[in-house]
């Protein structure tokens, strides 16, 4: 037998996030060969924008103008959410096709595709926080702050998504479909979103209410995205999201990582 | 001796289902195995196994030297598979997946852009090698398979039923590719329901039903295993059918089997001299055959006589005749 080469026997940790760059990377070209993919993350939010600023928009607030100062912060929080849960779309339609196996029998990491997957994932977020601002600036959005605090936003959103997607990571291990994903998840989404300060001033609502809006982390993020968009004091909220962005990695990371290990042995 | 491929008493336990009940494998550097077994038999949960995408509950399996359970990576590093499970990403095109995976290999961009258009020349894809995965028919698929577990040139190669679905245009291809890889020296496990293909490439064949082992060796030994040879007659004149079959009943002393669809008569024989008398009755009776000879036993039989039961897919057989 022609054994030219030494056995590959350890896979290091660089190498282990080379080959999860190189798997984002396949994700990004799917995204550039199929743009209807990122309908979710692109029509979604401008449906919502138009929908909340110009039928609700006036009765919250009382001018259309004034609700999408408002609005828009919560809005790219409440979006960054809903793309979260394409990781686990992604990786279970990679499951269930066979692609994985093809990964799974190459001498790279174990993990190089769930790394994959969640760089991946900072596309989409990207995307769609452009595609928000974007309509929303031509609505007649402007950022009252500096572009420091713009781009200190930006980042706390990735970041709050990028943990966040562990929990789709973890629901998408654990079902047969891609599309189960969603479907899962609207129960645990929903609430997160909907229940916060994001498209009602949270005094308007039940007390019982209140309480859950006020610990929200969405709450805590859509204020702090507002302070750093529209100025004003964003620290303290964007400490208590931070901290809920910790605590929620801290308990799906390793729940997503054992189902992951075992739904592919 | 080392093998290429050795394994010892697998088992893999899916709940109260047993897929693979105590299998030794053994194929020499540079041959090919085929894992022959009904749907279900415990082929692909095999190649799995061996593939290191599954631990076995019991046993253990080395390919290379290297254990597929505690050296998995060094595993990886050799072998290439392809099958019904291990695909390509059918949203890319085919050079995109190859590149992808020569990058994933440690090839550079320049190397990875190299090894992928040599391997779709070779696998006749270079037209459709910028077109989605998913635009293929299921040869040129199936082909694509095979050459995305070819980048790494892997050692040994695990071919999971290959030519399932083709036509038999795209399964001469892919057996003419699979010699090709045999001649470089790469040791290949196939699993197949075709007695054909199993007869065609294989050097060795390991017969598999529920999970178990029931026959092993080449294919001359499992022939020779099943019984004595069999004569063969193929009439010019399907007319002459009934007389043929009591010229041969008279010499034999028992009722040959006479296939009508295939237009062949063939009876058990343990004395091959009996062929020189019937070809002598033939033309005492002025009867004329288009074929008359004595053969081995197929593995449509071998797998018959061991299982009990005729394979569930079998393509067509004549030319399976040894």
């Amino acid at each position: 037998m022609t054994t030219a080469t030494a056995p590959i026997t350890h896979i290091s940790p660089g190498s282990a996030l080379r080959h999860g760059f190189t798997l984002a990377g396949r994700a990004v070209t799917k995204v550039r060969k199929n743009p209807e993919s990122l309908l979710d993350v692109t029509l979604q939010p401008i449906i919502f924008l138009l929908l909340f600023v110009y039928l609700f928009g006036g009765a919250i607030q009382g001018s259309t103008d004034a609700y999408l100062q408002v609005l828009l912060p919560g809005l790219m929080v409440q979006n960054i959410a809903f793309a979260s849960l394409g990781t686990g779309m992604a990786l279970n339609a990679d499951i269930t096709k066979g692609v994985f196996d093809r990964f799974r029998s190459m001498p790279i990491a174990r993990s190089a595709p769930l790394i994959g997957a969640v760089l991946g994932d900072i596309v989409r977020f990207v995307v769609t926080l452009t595609v928000l601002l974007v309509v929303a600036v031509i609505m007649g959005f402007r950022v009252q702050t500096d572009p420091g605090r713009f781009l200190i936003a930006i980042a706390l959103l990735i970041a709050f998504g990028l943990c966040l997607c562990w929990v789709s990571v973890f629901v998408g291990m654990l079902v047969k479909s891609p599309q189960a994903v969603p479907g899962t998840l609207v129960a645990f989404i929903f609430p997160l979103t909907f229940g916060s300060n994001v498209f009602v001033p949270s005094d308007s609502l039940p007390g019982w209410l209140q309480v859950w809006v006020d610990i929200n982390p969405v709450t805590h993020l859509a204020n702090a995205a507002r302070g750093l968009l529209l100025g004003g004091d964003w620290v303290a909220d964007a400490g208590w999201a931070f901290l809920w962005a910790i605590g929620i990695a801290a308990v799906f990371f390793p729940l997503a990582l054992r189902a992951y290990r075992r739904r592919v042995g | 001796m080392s093998y290429a491929i050795e394994a010892e008493g697998l088992v893999k336990r899916f709940g109260d289902t047993v897929a693979l009940d105590g299998v030794n494998l053994a194929v020499p550097p540079g041959k090919v195995l085929g894992v022959l077994g009904p749907n279900g038999a415990g082929k692909t949960t095999a190649v799995r196994v061996l593939a290191t995408l599954l631990r076995a509950d019991e046993g253990w399996a080395r390919v290379a030297g290297y254990d597929v359970a505690t050296q998995a990576t060094a595993v990886r590093g050799i072998i290439g598979l392809t099958g019904q499970y291990a695909s390509v990403d059918e949203d890319l095109s085919g050079t995109e997946n190859l590149v992808l995976i020569g990058k994933l290999l440690g090839l550079s961009k320049a190397d990875a852009k190299a090894r992928a258009a040599e391997l779709l020349a070779k696998f006749e894809l270079t037209d459709a090698a910028s077109r989605s995965v998913k635009t293929y028919s299921g040869g040129m698929r199936r082909r694509a398979d095979l050459a995305a577990s070819l980048v790494g040139r892997p050692q040994v190669l695990y071919l999971d039923e290959p030519t399932t679905g083709l036509d038999p245009h795209s399964r001469n291809e892919v057996w003419a590719t699979v010699r090709g890889l045999v001649d470089d020296g790469v040791t290949v496990l196939l699993t197949t329901q075709y007695l054909e293909e199993a007869d065609q490439l294989a050097d060795l064949i390991t017969v598999i039903d529920h999970g178990k082992v029931i026959a092993a060796g080449t294919p001359y030994e499992l022939k020779r295993r099943t019984g004595g040879q069999s004569l063969q007659v193929r009439p010019t004149v399907a007319a002459d059918t009934p007389a043929i079959a009591t010229i041969l009943r008279e010499l034999t002393g028992i009722e040959p089997l006479v296939n009508t669809d295939a237009g062949l008569l063939s009876t058990p024989v343990d004395n091959p001299l009996l062929l020189s008398s019937v070809v002598r009755r033939l033309d005492e009776a002025g009867i004329t055959a288009d074929e008359i000879g004595l053969r081995l036993p197929s593995l449509d039989d071998v797998f018959l006589t061991l299982t009990g039961r005729t394979t569930p897919t079998t393509p067509v057989t004549e030319g399976s005749l040894a």
